[in-house]
């Protein structure tokens, strides 16, 4: 795990800002999943819309990020830049006519539920770096057990057990950022 | 608030973009200073300027600069623009 990532949001985007290389590639590599899912499962766009939105969302990104207000924002503002670029390609490209109100519905909710899995990943971060690669390996690349214990250099019967110590992980994670009052979540 | 079959749900959601576009985006500041360098160049140096509208492609391939389809947009509409 790079310093980089460990950045907030705010931090990161100052250090765009400065000319930071390393940290453009670290602003990319963040939101690249999420911008991915908004265009091909939220707003299902064919993969060679989705690679147009794709790159004009983080073009914008870069070219317009001295206009970010709010430097924590930069979140709901690649959302909402991303949201509005989908729409236009589809605008674009005549599929408006297939978008009854039900298919909009079905967008809505699907990008609630994105939304929701960006903070779970968010929250992934958190975990010691064996159970991210794991966790992530598993269920958003699709690896058997097989191979993540040969990458990973783990015996292949603990792979279950430390997947499912994980997510247990992870869940106290969320609700431990859902209750900062408790205090300590240990 | 989350059981853990929720979870893994939610981590299927987010799958890696191909490395292909995520390489190309975290290209942009490198293709960003390569179209400054060429329109710089291009304002100071007529000749440059004319080869460049005639043909893009060969002019900036004969300058030594690397092809990038979002440099050649960014300029040719720059160009039709000016």
């Amino acid at each position: 795990m790079s310093e980089l990532s460990t950045l907030t949001d705010a931090e990161l985007v100052q250090q765009c800002r400065a000319g930071d290389t390393a940290a453009w590639n670290e602003l990319v590599e963040r939101f690249s999943r999420y911008v991915y899912a908004v265009c091909v499962k939220g707003f299902r766009l064919g993969e060679e819309d989705a690679e147009d939105v794709f790159q004009e969302v983080f073009m914008r990104v870069f070219t317009h990020l001295d206009t970010l207000r709010d430097d924590a924002a930069l979140r709901p503002w690649i959302a909402q830049l991303t949201r509005r670029l989908c729409i236009d390609s589809i605008s674009r490209s005549g599929r408006e006519q297939a978008a009854a109100e039900p298919v909009e519905e079905d967008v809505a909710g699907d990008l609630v539920e994105i939304d929701e899995a960006f903070t779970v990943r968010e929250a992934l971060t958190s975990l010691p770096e064996v159970c991210q690669e794991i966790l992530d390996r598993f269920f958003a690349q699709d690896q058997s057990y097989r191979t993540i214990s040969a990458e990973l250099d783990l015996p292949s019967g603990t792979i279950a057990s430390r997947i499912a110590r994980c997510l247990r992980r992870l869940r106290d994670e969320l609700e431990g950022r859902n209750e900062p009052a408790q205090g300590s979540r240990e | 608030m989350h059981d853990e079959e929720r979870l893994g749900e939610l981590l299927r959601l987010l799958r890696p973009a191909p490395q292909g576009w995520v390489t190309a985006a975290q290209e942009l500041p490198a293709a960003r200073r390569s179209l400054d360098e060429i329109v710089a160049r291009a304002e100071a140096d007529r000749e440059f300027r004319e080869a460049l509208i005639a043909d893009l492609e060969a002019a900036l391939e004969q300058a030594g600069y690397e092809r990038d389809s979002r440099v050649l947009d960014e300029l040719r509409q720059r160009l039709a623009d000016s």
